[in-house]
């Protein structure tokens, strides 16, 4: 499957199938994060049921504290 | 203070730029700027808004310059590092040396609620580089409590973002977040380089000059966030985020983070391997008679007019005038404070 994450084509594994799997893939799962699927911010309680297809946009955000 | 034509060749390539101009900058020489933090960001910022020509700037720290900050902390230099001088003195002196048009404060403190309130009182903006989200919310209660626009930035390894926060307008840092994050990478389990530094400074500094010359309309509403190794970047509208029942800035707000009991009196510095303990009550502490005390303790002291070190078995431990102690080597607290109290009684 391809997506386009952050800009970037990525070329990943078709076992990913929800935001879920995908934030398991960037392990990312433990941080504050804001997820948008096709220009659309996805709630966190929907992350997973939320379905990626092949094509698909998403941009992941995550805040850090260092500075 | 420079004459005006002087004055106006120091900003001329600025001012020949159509979004600030002549009136542009005069707006700029009379905003005030508080800079939260000292270090990266916070370095990084002071030096373009002063050699920009903001009127006033207060930075504001809690450390003193060690070795390892020298590879991205611009305004330090090898001697700041081995003095031990504290970065709010040490940037203070290398700003007045860039620009002394700029009013240039340097203020050696811990911000907790009761210190940032007196910093905000006459502040037209404020600029987060501070290295952990207690402090960052403090000052978005205190930014939505007292409507003052603020900017956040965080970076570490090659990531990072920013998002500016306007009072009324977009959605606040309580409303992205809810509860403060915990854990997470710093600088110090995963390092950090300075291009990351340099393009949040770029980010937030723009944005900046955007707000301190009232061209509000330019401002950046989105997040913004990249990884300069992996190249990726991103924009984010967070517009719908913004949460009517917010405590911070909805319609009802409770500043839930200005009250007492949401404050820490003792903490584990950002990676530092290091703790730090405030006395409940603020304190001008005598290092002089603080010195004759620790001698008597036996072990080694050095000494600058704004810490006394102690070296004490395999701890080193820190003194700060306004009384708070860093003891390095250690992440316990309980253990930290037995120390505290052994040598301070």
């Amino acid at each position: 499957m391809v997506l386009h994450v952050n800009g970037e084509k990525r070329e990943l594994s078709n076992d990913i199938q929800t935001i879920s799997d995908l934030l398991n893939h960037y392990k990312l799962t433990d941080k504050k994060i804001i997820v948008e699927l096709n220009a659309n911010i996805v709630d966190p309680s929907q992350h997973i049921e939320t379905l990626i297809q092949d094509g698909d946009r998403v941009e992941l955000v995550h805040f850090v504290g260092g500075g | 203070m420079e004459g005006g034509h002087r004055m106006w060749e120091r900003y001329s390539r600025q001012i020949l730029f159509d979004g600030i101009g002549e009136e542009g900058q005069r707006k700029l020489q009379n905003k005030h700027v508080l800079i939260v933090g000292a270090g990266a960001l916070g370095t990084g910022n002071a030096e373009v808004l002063t050699r920009s020509g903001v009127g006033r700037i207060t930075i504001v720290d809690r450390d003193y310059v060690e070795i390892s900050n020298l590879q991205r902390q611009q305004l330090y230099t090898e001697r700041d590092a081995i003095d031990r001088i504290p970065k709010a003195i040490a940037a203070q002196k290398r700003l007045r040396e860039i620009n002394p048009n700029v009013e240039v404060n340097g203020k050696i403190i811990d911000v907790t609620v009761e210190e940032i309130d007196q910093l905000v009182s006459d502040v037209d903006l404020m600029i987060d580089a501070t290295d952990n989200f207690d402090i960052r919310f403090l000052i978005n209660d205190t930014a939505q409590k007292h409507r003052i626009p603020w900017i956040y930035g965080g970076c570490v390894s090659s990531y990072g973002l920013s998002f500016t926060i306007i009072p009324g307008e977009t959605p606040c840092l309580s409303c992205l977040l809810e509860t403060i994050p915990l854990g997470g990478a710093t600088c110090d389990t995963v390092g950090v380089i300075s291009p990351t530094v340099q393009m949040v400074v770029a980010y937030q500094t723009v944005e900046a000059m955007k707000i301190l010359v009232e061209d509000f309309e330019s401002v950046r509403r989105k997040l913004v966030s990249f990884d300069l190794w992996n190249n990726e970047q991103s924009t984010l509208d967070v517009s719908r985020l913004k949460k009517e029942g917010c405590p911070s800035c909805g319609e009802s707000p409770v500043y839930p983070y200005l009250s007492y009991e949401n404050q820490t009196k003792t903490a584990v510095l950002c990676g530092r391997n290091t703790v730090q303990i405030r006395p409940p009550k603020k304190i001008d502490r005598d290092l002089h008679a603080l010195v004759k005390q620790l001698e008597k303790q036996g072990g080694t002291i050095e000494q600058n007019p704004f810490l006394v070190t102690y070296h004490y078995v395999d701890r080193r431990v820190v003194f700060f005038k306004d009384g708070r102690v860093l003891i390095h080597g250690m992440k316990d607290i309980v253990e930290a404070k037995k120390i505290y109290h052994q040598l301070l009684g």
